[in-house]
């Protein structure tokens, strides 16, 4: 339990004109941009500085999130450190379960500051990024067989990293002497530092600016206009005597079994708005559990929910006393101390296609496919043997883009991706820093799920190899699609093979590391593509053709849109009209869900002869998972 | 007697300003812009402004120009198609892009990507490939390369990029299918990226290069036309064009790279403010241009203005180099809501525009604007003097109180208020931007306000950023001519060079700085520019290795040769601790070079107004009435063209001129200067709480220059 040395704050000012409300609220709002693009401009690991996998906060004095992007609860936080904290502390952890999951796995480091003003605490901000490297058993620290945290790399318990404002060197360097690639890890932890440092001084200026009084009193305000936002949205759009119900899946883990079963029913209840993931599937022994934090999630369900309605809202905690997040202790999505989280990169995909399939059940506006929700992994690492760096080491790591899927505005872009701010790396950037060459970056077509709104196209990236070393992968997807709606198909699944330098083929797993790769082989990574949206046999049969032109689609793939084209490329009408007419017939009403499979047994039956890859076994039973 | 001609075409109006070099005497004259060919409306207002100053058009030297002929392509849509060749494997480069979705975490729900500027139909990808050293890995197969081509020439392209991977390393191939085009397409014009940016970065090279395609013909046709008219016209002056970095081109090297021309317009505002605010003694800037639907920002320091590597118009962002201007989506018709779930007050992202425009226009008009909530405060008077257009007060009275019901205040005025200090809040935040977030301290610049709505907002962002005096220059509308009329040529040459600093030397580094620097000094010798009178520059961008951005170092003649990288390199950390407040014990890395060649500016004496007294009683016209700090105060109302040097009005005032208006609020004073400029600063400081300790310490800060 900390001790927090801070003077009184002074009283909250007793009323704030609303005028003054908007503007600390865009004030706030430009402290939080401040914060990722301090920490875009510095960081070094391309993860954070190019594909940004980062998140910041700012909190009141209480803890409670006033502006950001994340769940951490300062209070839990606070209550697993031993020690005072003061002006000029920094405190920080990569200790998933020393903090309830704000952050879910080591790789994620976690900054954490009080915000003075004469004296006393005024607030806090907080931000975490994702380490490239953490130490521990293969390179990028994300190891698909391991069973405990332990095999993960360093494990930083909450500790202070700067005293009243002096650098703890000795814990950081016997931090970084567990990692392989210390001056990212060093560079990335300053930068989130000067981010969280520059949202302090912004906070102090707005204190200064309005008075602490007024700026306290303002982020009450704040906190209870999003309460009452959500208070009215969940009354007017969920509807009141209903359970609502989804199923989504993490595919394997890594070590043969899957897939798992992810499952949230939502109802309301006395006015608050219940989501409940009892029925997901117990923990895996494996790494690809995702201790997910309650408020996190209730933050990406308010997201999506009331940014519909006032996209200039800021987000903040004040809404969560009206949702209430349950987690079975022991399940997939929390699992127990101290299992493996590495790779829990899936899971936290794949809610996201959780929230837009149970919401989107009974509102339109947020009716999506299922789309890229996911952020898979490549690492390729190793030592240069030859040239001005032989002997150095090198090592990558790329997050991979996909189809977004196919939205009631609209189709979904080819190769992007829906975590906020992610960007690619530029190709011609990877080939000056890594023995590799790109290929090819294509989109692949057909791999969008065919709609009225066609979902996006996932991505086949190829690099050829310069240097031997070993690969590392981690996606998902590869054995269920990403479904499609309202008569939407579900988009193509993912898959990655490896051409030797002498000539034979490799079908990879989804999820693999160690993978030895020699001068002169060729990987091709190609992800997933969305889902559609609407029936496909509306689709104007123009754009069809087009897309056809434009490599999107191939002409083979335009049947599936019941379009037929003449040798020139031009649409034929009448053998379309006749075909659509013959498909309608044949498919019948269209199905809200469309996962591209009836059972998973049936499922199962297919994956060899369709993937290449043996079928994932069903996970063991609760009693045989690790303890 | 030598004469040189500022023109700038703005969306409404062009200003065409003829000046005396040696008297500064001026004469200007305002025509309306002709947008189907705006060579039209140039023309007119050259033989105005020729007829006013009696003189022959051919006793002027130079027409300088700012013009917006390649933004509003990309604004409207209307460039031209455009046949794309990339490498094989990288058709997609521009469906792809950098695979970025803005709007947070839900945007991509709603988020309508926009269609390539060079769409993937006409886009064709060729055998061939070099790595990022140069080296060629797979030669090019020119009769592939001829057939992708002859599909292009099928699809009626009306321009090409050819934007092969790594050609920033390796030209040989691109250069190549220029000449092989020729061959095919002779009449159609050619963008190479390793001519347009040679730069790493695919996306960004290829994208920017598209976009030069994209605006090159219509920009190529109207410079070529209008031109020849001037010929024509008796006119044997040299037509020089305003670029994005605010220098001044040839025709011949601006129809070669009018991706380069994107901000001229932005440009020009601020070459005027730069022009306006040194009259006055004022070299440490921020300039704040606000016009009806958005506000350009942008930072001046020793009279130079920031350089940003980035230009973004509308959708578009392009890597060309321009005046780092920001710009937010707020101005005068930026209309204020109340959305019903949050009850909060939102100013913008929509706007009004100029139809059906501000409620107060009685255009049609019914939704709220900052023009009427400045007009429900008394700032804009209904009748302006000279002005042609009265506005209907009843009308976004009626407007503004909309927002007072929906908020529960308790009548427009204050619901007008709250409009006023929100949009003054989101151009603080954009005036932060190019400040603070930077690393410099507004406190240590001037505010330069111009643009239909700038000089209202002004006085009430001085104090929000504690930066004065502010200034308002004479004729703002006229600024941007002002700009086009004294600034001087300049030509860039800039190269992609990735290496660490122990693996390049001293000597490497300063003989491409010279190549780089004959280079960008060929364009000016082929304008005729002696090269006695051409300065060089140089940058260059280092990160610590590692890395994504580059931090750009100035470095000038007596910094090459020896110890030229350990001079960037201190240099470069201490501008990362000032950027950042850290800087690394990591190896630096070059990663582009870059020169510039400048020719000396012209010097343009300004015109003086008439001395008279503090008292500004001779211009005092009326008093009207104003709503400011929540109560009504009676406010003296100033005819500009009347007001003498060295009259100094006292806040609360309203000081009105043909093409705008300026609010000096209660507890501040605007000085008339030489030239005309208003210098407002806050009076008896220590009075005025936001205004404590501010105004003396920036006379301290800049009364020496």
């Amino acid at each position: 339990m900390a001790t927090i040395l801070t003077s009184k704050p002074p009283a909250k000012a007793e009323s704030v004109d609303p005028v003054t409300v908007d503007i600390i609220e865009n004030a706030l709002r430009n402290a939080r941009a401040e914060m990722d693009a301090v920490l875009f401009r510095t960081a070094m690991s391309p993860g954070i500085r190019e594909q940004h996998d980062e998140f910041p906060l700012i909190a009141n004095p209480e803890g409670l999130m006033v502006v950001g992007q994340f769940g951490l609860s300062i209070p839990a936080f606070l209550d697993g450190f031993n020690g005072t904290v003061e002006e000029g502390d920094i405190l920080f952890t990569s200790d998933p379960y020393a903090c309830g999951g704000a952050i879910s796995h080591a790789n994620d480091w976690l900054i954490l500051l009080p915000i003075y003003v004469d004296g006393a605490v005024v607030g806090w901000a907080a931000q975490f990024g994702h380490m490239t490297d953490v130490g521990g058993k293969v390179p990028g620290s994300l190891p698909t067989d391991a069973t405990s945290i332990f095999e993960e790399g360093v494990l930083v318990p909450p500790v202070k990293l700067y005293r009243k404002g002096e650098l703890n060197s000795e814990v950081l360097n016997l931090i970084l002497n567990q990692v392989r690639m210390k001056d990212w890890n060093r560079s990335d932890l300053n930068a989130l530092v000067a981010a969280c440092r520059n949202a302090g001084r912004r906070i102090q200026e707005l204190c200064a600016r309005f008075g602490t009084d007024m700026y306290l009193a303002t982020l009450d305000m704040l906190l209870q206009r999003n309460y009452d936002a959500m208070k009215t949205l969940i009354e007017t759009t969920i509807p009141a005597d209903e359970v609502l119900d989804f199923t989504d899946y993490v595919c394997d883990d890594g070590m043969g079994f899957g897939p798992y079963k992810i499952h949230c029913s939502m109802w309301r209840e006395d006015g608050k708005l219940i989501l409940d993931f009892a029925g997901t599937d117990p923990q895996s022994a494996g790494s690809i559990n995702y201790y997910l934090n309650e408020s996190l999630y209730k933050m990406f369900f308010g997201t999506y929910m009331i940014s519909v309605f006032d996209p200039q809202i800021l987000w903040n905690d004040g809404f969560y006393p009206l949702v209430d997040v349950r987690i079975p202790e022991g399940c997939l999505l929390k699992p127990r101390y101290p299992a493996a989280l590495s790779c829990r990169t899936h899971g936290l995909g794949r809610i996201f296609d959780m929230l837009t399939g149970l919401l989107g059940q009974r509102q339109p506006e947020f009716l999506c496919a299922a789309g890229f929700s996911s952020s898979p992994h490549l690492m390729y690492s190793g030592y240069y043997s030859q040239g001005e760096r032989a002997g150095e080491w090198f090592q990558l790591y790329q997050i991979g883009f996909g189809g977004i899927p196919g939205r009631p505005f609209g189709d979904g872009p080819d190769g992007y991706s829906l975590w906020p701010s992610f960007t690619n790396v530029p190709n011609e950037f990877l080939e000056s820093y890594f023995p590799l060459v790109i290929e090819r970056y294509e989109t692949v077509a057909d791999s969008g799920g065919p709609g009225f709104y066609r979902g996006g196209n996932g991505i086949d990236v190829a690099y050829r190899f310069l240097e031997a070393g070993q690969v590392s992968i981690h996606d998902d997807r590869w054995f269920t699609y990403p479904w499609g709606v309202n008569g939407g198909l579900p988009g193509g699944r993912s898959r990655k093979w490896i051409e030797r330098a002498d000539g034979t083929k490799e079908t990879l797993p989804s999820k693999c590391d160690r993978v030895h790769v020699a001068r002169g082989d060729l990987l091709h990574y190609v992800t997933w593509g969305g889902g559609g949206w609407g029936d496909p046999y509306d689709r104007d049969p123009s754009l069809v053709a087009k897309e056809v032109e434009q490599g999107l689609v191939s002409a083979q793939g335009a049947l599936r849109y019941g379009v037929v084209l003449d040798s020139h490329g031009g649409v034929d009408t009448e053998a379309t009209v006749a075909l659509r007419e013959r498909l309608r017939g044949e498919r019948g009403p269209v199905k809200l869900f469309d996962r591209g499979f009836d059972t998973i047994e049936e499922l199962r039956e297919r994956c060899l002869a369709e993937t290449g890859l043996p079928a994932p076994q069903p996970p063991p039973t609760p009693a045989a998972a690790a303890r | 007697m030598t004469y040189r001609l500022g023109v700038d075409v703005g969306g409404t109006f062009t200003d065409v300003l003829l000046i005396e070099e040696t008297t500064g005497e001026t004469f200007r004259v305002k025509t309306p812009s002709t947008p189907h060919d705006q060579s039209e409306g140039v023309l007119e207002g050259i033989r105005k402004v020729c007829a006013l100053g009696g003189i022959s058009p051919s006793a002027i030297d130079h027409l300088l120009h700012g013009t917006t002929v390649a933004t509003n392509a990309i604004l409207e849509g209307k460039g031209s198609k455009v046949g794309l060749v990339t490498t094989d494997g990288f058709r997609q480069v521009l469906q792809v892009a950098r695979s970025f979705v803005p709007g947070g975490l839900a945007g991509w729900i709603t988020w309508p990507k926009p269609t390539p500027l060079a769409h993937l139909e006409d886009t064709v990808e060729i055998p061939e490939r070099v790595d990022t050293r140069g080296n060629v890995l797979r030669p090019l197969d020119e009769e592939a390369t001829r057939r992708a081509l002859q599909h292009l020439a099928s699809r009626q392209v009306e321009a090409i990029t050819v934007a092969l991977v790594n050609s920033f390393a390796n030209s040989d191939h691109e250069r190549r299918v220029g000449e092989i085009i020729s061959e095919i397409m002779p009449d159609v014009p050619v963008s190479l990226s390793c001519d347009i940016l040679p730069e790493i970065r695919e996306y960004e090279r290829t994208i920017t290069t598209v976009a030069n395609s994209y605006v090159s013909p219509v920009v190529g046709r109207y410079l070529r036309s209008l031109e020849d008219q001037l010929l024509h016209g008796g006119l044997g002056a040299k037509l020089r064009v305003l670029r994005s970095d605010g220098g001044l081109a040839g025709v011949a090297t601006a129809s070669e790279a009018p991706v380069s021309l994107l901000m001229s317009g932005p440009a020009g505002g601020v070459a005027g403010a730069v022009w306006a605010a040194a009259q006055a003694g004022y070299t440490n800037l921020l300039t704040f241009d606000m016009g009806g639907t958005s506000t350009d920002v942008a930072l001046v320091q020793a009279g130079k203005p920031r350089i940003g590597r980035e230009t973004t118009v509308g959708d578009l962002t392009v890597r060309a180099s321009s005046v780092d201007v920001r710009t937010v989506g707020a101005g005068g018709g930026s209309i204020a809501h109340v959305p019903q779930l949050t009850k909060a007050l939102r100013v913008g992202p929509q706007s009004a525009g100029a139809e059906p425009g501000p409620a107060c226009y009685a255009k049609g008009g019914v939704e709220p604007t900052v023009t009427d909530a400045n007009v429900v405060l008394g700032y804009l008077p209904p009748a302006l003097i000279g002005g042609e257009m009265t506005l209907d007060a009843a009308a976004a009275e009626a407007a503004v109180a909309g927002i007072a019901d929906a908020m529960g205040l308790p009548d427009a005025k204050t619901a007008a208020a709250g409009i006023v200090d929100i949009v003054n809040e989101n151009m603080f935040g954009a005036l932060r931007l190019v400040s603070v977030q930077q690393g410099y301290d507004p406190r240590d610049f001037a505010l330069v306000a111009f643009g239909g709505a700038g000089p209202l907002h002004a006085n009430a962002l001085g104090k929000l950023m504690g930066s004065w005096p502010v200034i308002v220059p004479p004729s703002p509308g006229v600024l941007c001519a002002y700009g086009d009329a004294t600034t001087s040529l300049r030509n860039e040459s800039a190269r992609t060079f990735i290496r660490r600093f122990n693996e390049t030397s001293d000597g490497e580094v300063t003989a491409l700085l010279a190549t780089l620097a004959t280079e960008a000094q060929s364009a000016l010798d082929a304008e005729g520019v002696e090269r006695s009178a051409q300065t060089v520059s140089w940058q260059v961008d280092v990160r610590y290795m590692g890395q994504g951005f580059e931090v750009p170092v100035d470095v000038d003649a007596s910094q090459v040769g020896d110890g030229l990288l350990a001079s960037v390199a201190s240099r470069f950390d201490a501008e990362h601790e000032r950027l950042f407040m850290f800087a690394l014990d990591t190896e630096h890395e070059v990663v582009n070079l870059r020169a510039v060649a400048q020719a000396r500016a012209a010097h343009v004496k300004a015109p003086t107004l008439s001395v008279g007294g503090p008292d500004p009683a001779g211009a005092r016209t009326a008093t009207t009435t104003v709503w400011v700090q929540g109560h009504e105060q009676q406010a003296g109302l100033y005819d500009r063209s009347l007001l003498k040097a060295g009259n100094v009005v006292a806040g609360p005032a309203v000081i009105v001129e043909m093409d705008s208006t300026t609010l000096v609020l209660p507890g501040h004073a605007a000085t008339v200067d030489a030239i005309g400029n208003l210098l407002i600063r806050p009076v008896e400081p220590g009075t005025l709480d936001a205004d404590k300790h501010l105004s003396t310490q920036t006379e301290a800060h800049q009364g020496d220059r």
